[in-house]
């Protein structure tokens, strides 16, 4: 079969952030890849990505605003005919910085919540007070005429007020809101007996989420991502393994998906060194698991895996130590007592590991 | 919602962009956190939704394009599926 190529690039500009939040989907160790790409360097990225077949751009960190330069970035990327898509936390959103960025082209922009109720989003946060800024951001970026995505990741402590952030999400008139359950890679699972919810709290939020869907239907796009860990099936991650994402990261790296450098082993390629298309279409990283050949059994002879791709390779590595073997949220998959495990422990009332550099270099 | 009716006056959402893909050779609309691919019919009928014209008006259009008259409902079920999605809106 053909190689695919990509059609969507997620510029991951820096590790830096002004918040701490215990699910991060930063690697664990972010702090030991402190190097960032400069201006120039994200442009030619952009130049090469563009060439490839890639369509869109999303910007993300850490927190993509604590770098100045994100303007002249988006600029080249919307000069490239690119669809470009700001993902920040919003505390360092101002009306000057937001004019650059509509005139730079900037397509859609996407604030980070972390939960309705003020204090519990500022203690998820690490106890960095933002709720409040990330409320005015929210308006300024309605206000700007940009569209307003809404992001908000589920977990245990705030799944029960999904209704609440809904109803928040309305209120900032929100063309988009993202329920994404915490999927449990990197920082997520070193907190995970804390933030994974119970089997009643899951089922509830989806009941919640759909009749939202259906009453806001033409006015509000509701995405709710489901909790793998609930399901029968894995889900079907990045669309397979560089079929359709690739990611840069803050020094350079390019990775299949955001959270892939924890898989050891695995070696990546620098757009320092290579280029995209090089990377893309050779390198041993986006190889080792594109298309089906690399699957094990009971993958293999699934009629499924051309829908799930055998799910997450970075679930996969994490739980069970071989990023080779089927993700274990599958029912079917040799290593699903992992999750059923987890999910009995879940519920601890430890304390949170917040996302700070100095944990990372103790945990990494 | 409204029915959208001969009447209606569909426009793309702000935050989606239609574009012609070189690599691909194919029309794309481009949406916040995705890609559709397009047919040629749907492409036709999203460059013809400037919050101006009506429904009535983008049929006659591509009617006499593709001189068929029987393209009324394929153009009201592709406009419905992406109002759903809030991808376009209707000024009525």
């Amino acid at each position: 079969m053909e190689t695919p190529r990509p059609f969507s690039l997620l510029c991951e500009l820096t590790y830096r952030c002004p918040l701490q939040c215990p699910y991060c989907s930063n690697p664990v160790g972010f702090a030991r890849h402190a190097g960032e790409l400069e201006t120039a360097e994200w442009q030619r990225v952009l130049s090469e990505a563009a060439a490839l077949g890639i369509v869109q751009a999303h910007f993300s960190g850490g927190e993509p605003l604590v770098r100045s330069d994100v303007p002249a970035i988006v600029r080249h990327a919307s000069s490239l005919g690119l669809y470009t898509n700001l993902s920040t936390g919003g505390t360092l959103l101002t009306e000057k910085l937001a004019t650059e960025l509509r005139n730079a082209g900037l397509d859609s922009l996407q604030v980070s919540v972390q939960d309705a109720d003020p204090e519990q989003s500022d203690r998820m946060a690490g106890g960095v007070p933002s709720f409040q800024k990330k409320i005015e951001a929210a308006r300024l970026v309605k206000k700007m005429g940009f569209s307003l995505t809404l992001n908000v990741v589920l977990q245990r402590q705030n799944i029960g007020r999904i209704g609440a952030i809904i109803a928040l999400a309305e209120e900032l008139g929100a063309e988009r809101l993202e329920l994404a359950n915490t999927q449990f890679n990197g920082w997520a699972f070193k907190n995970r007996a804390v933030l994974l919810p119970a089997r009643a709290q899951v089922e509830n939020a989806a009941a919640v989420a759909r009749a939202a869907q259906e009453r806001l239907k033409g006015r509000m796009e509701i995405l709710y991502v489901r909790p793998d860990y609930f399901e029968p099936f894995p889900k079907a991650c990045l669309h397979g393994w560089g079929r359709v994402f690739m990611t840069v990261a803050a020094d350079g790296a390019v990775l299949p998906c955001q959270t892939a450098r924890e898989i050891r082993g695995l070696n990546f390629a620098s757009a320092l060194h290579g280029s995209l298309k090089e990377i893309w279409f050779e390198s041993e990283a986006f190889r080792r698991f594109r298309g089906t050949d690399w699957m094990p059994e009971p993958c293999r002879s699934c009629p499924r895996k051309e829908t799930d791709f055998g799910g997450c390779r970075c679930q996969a590595f994490l739980l069970t130590g071989h990023a080779t073997l089927t993700d274990p949220a599958c029912s079917l998959a040799p290593g699903h007592h992992l999750i059923t495990e987890a999910l009995a422990e879940a519920g601890s009332d430890e304390a949170l590991i917040y996302r700070t550099a100095r944990t990372s270099l103790e945990l990494s | 919602m409204a029915e959208i009716t001969d009447n209606s006056r569909p426009r793309l959402a702000g935050k989606t962009r239609l574009k012609w893909d070189a690599v691909r050779e194919k029309p794309l609309l481009l949406v916040p956190e995705g890609v559709l691919v397009l047919n040629q019919t749907a492409h036709d009928v999203l460059t013809l939704c400037d919050g101006g014209r009506t429904v009535g008006e983008i049929v006659e259009i591509l009617g006499a394009r593709y001189a068929s008259d029987a393209i009324g409902g394929d153009v009201k079920e592709i406009l419905e599926t992406l109002r759903q999605k809030t991808f376009v809106t209707i000024d009525d």
